[in-house]
């Protein structure tokens, strides 16, 4: 198979932090806009005008919260696990770069679902906390996080701590399935239909558009705080080089 | 295939030194039997209250010892120096990690399993459940030391990694934890438990061939970067 060249272009580019931290610069509005305009769109939407759940009334409205950040705290992962192997294989610094700023991101994504899932459980099924399938994975997530940010933490050279945690988060991404299965398992033998809300009804249109438009709202915030936290870890870790003290010299002279 | 003698090598140098400091190997096994002293303190003795919770409070016992254990797993080899010659040894680092985990694990996986049935009475296992959960230990305990191995590699250049190493651990080892206590719900219920033990049995040889390559790179990296 032959990849397109510009495709390995892009490739080779990517190599240079200068090169992602001057290319990323014009995007950064655009994404800001786009996260503002959806999430302010999906939550209008969601809040105002979609129907209210015959069942659960107003309160299934935290869906609009709940279920994006609970989709980004798993895409999050994903990208950190990917940013793994391309740090392990191809030594790309600024696959290690996206891994140290995605994580804290990540975190608070998970601890976000939940802490809206505990919001919305109290209405819905009368309690706080439930050893519930989806909440008991999502809890062992965010200790996957913790443990990555931990070790970053903990590793005082940054060329060993970010080849550390790019095994870490693989062995993570590895595990994510077998622990899920195996706590959804472990449930089924537990809990037989306690809760049926987890099966979620058919959503009508007026439902779920607001909730589309809210998920692609988190994307792009997402996105848009990983690159900008990507820039401030390449400043720092290219902080000796000429042209981050001449990109900081201009800002200081600016301001 | 060949086994290259750097694992027999490091079999044997590992074999003796644990069995000349046969204080380090007791230690875990201790704390494992204290652990489960203290639950029926702690709970109750009743043996009505114990029998629910004995196959648990194994398992649990064992995830901690096992943990306690990993700490020193490479940490003096890397302080005197052994860790670098492997690691610049023409043999893959895989087969020296394979026979320091394989030590690792006789010296603590493997009594502890075979202490199990008589802890198990003293919980108030239920006797149905008693050699289903010690075969559940047999094939789990590889691993959770070959996953613990991982991040007692990950953080072996680390003063103080213990608290650490029980957050990057911990999580790992829920599946197994879970496999392992259905093992003994399965078997009071009167089900067969071969799906399970087979399940376990998957992930140890999962863990197997995969684990060493993971706890390799790692050693590397410290290694490496100093």
């Amino acid at each position: 198979m032959k990849v397109p060249a510009p495709l390995v272009r892009l490739w080779h580019r990517l190599g240079s932090p200068r090169w992602f931290f001057e290319t990323s610069a014009p995007w950064l509005p655009w994404l800001l806009g786009l996260g503002v305009v959806f999430l302010g769109a999906g939550a209008f939407w969601g809040l105002a005008l979609a129907p209210a759940d015959y069942l659960q009334g107003n309160s299934f409205r935290i869906i609009y919260v709940h279920v994006p950040a609970a989709i980004l705290a798993q895409s999050c992962y994903m990208l950190m696990g990917t940013c793994g192997v391309v740090l392990l294989v191809w030594r790309m610094k600024l696959a290690d770069m996206v891994l140290e700023a995605a994580a804290p991101i990540g975190a608070s994504f998970t601890a976000l679902a939940l802490v809206t899932g505990a919001v919305w459980g109290k209405p819905t099924w009368g309690t706080w906390w439930t050893w519930d399938a989806r909440v008991t994975s999502m809890l062992i997530l965010l200790f996957l996080y913790l443990g990555i940010i931990g070790l970053r933490q903990a590793l005082a050279r940054p060329e060993a701590a970010g080849r550390a945690c790019a095994i870490l988060a693989i062995v993570g991404l590895v595990n994510i399935p077998i622990i899920k299965y195996s706590v959804d398992w472990w449930l089924t033998l537990h809990q037989p239909s306690t809760f049926k809300l987890t099966e979620k009804p058919a959503m009508p249109p007026s439902m779920w558009i607001p909730l589309l438009l809210s998920v692609l709202g988190f994307y792009a915030l997402f996105v848009w705080s990983v690159l900008q936290s990507t820039r401030v870890v390449v400043l720092e870790r290219e902080r000796r080089t000429t042209w981050v003290q001449n990109f900081v010299a201009e800002q200081g002279s600016k301001a | 295939m060949k086994i290259p003698g750097l694992f027999w090598g490091q079999f044997r140098r590992d074999g003796a030194l644990a069995l000349r400091q046969p204080g380090e190997l007791a230690n875990p096994l201790a704390f494992f039997v204290l652990v489960i002293t203290l639950f029926p303190l702690g709970v109750s003795p009743e043996s009505a209250v114990l029998a629910p919770l004995a196959a648990g409070v194994l398992w649990i016992a064992a995830l901690l010892s096992t943990l306690l254990g990993l700490e020193g797993l490479f940490r003096r080899d890397r302080d005197e120096g052994t860790l670098e010659q492997l690691v610049l040894h023409g043999d893959p680092l895989v087969f020296a990690v394979l026979a320091r985990l394989l030590v690792h694990w006789l010296g603590t996986g493997l009594p502890l399993t075979l202490l199990a049935p008589v802890l198990g009475a003293m919980l108030a296992l239920p006797e149905a459940a008693r050699w289903p959960v010690t075969a559940g230990l047999a094939l789990g305990t590889p691993i959770l030391v070959l996953l613990g191995g991982v991040g007692a590699a990950l953080t072996v250049s680390l003063r103080s990694g213990g608290v650490l190493l029980a957050l990057l651990v911990l999580p790992l080892f829920i599946p197994v934890l879970i496999l392992g206590v259905s093992v003994a719900e399965l078997a009071v219920a009167g089900l067969p438990t071969a799906p399970v033990l087979a399940w376990l049995g998957a992930g140890a040889a999962l863990a197997l061939i995969t684990a060493p390559f993971a706890i390799a790179g790692a050693l590397s990296i410290a290694v490496e970067t100093g």
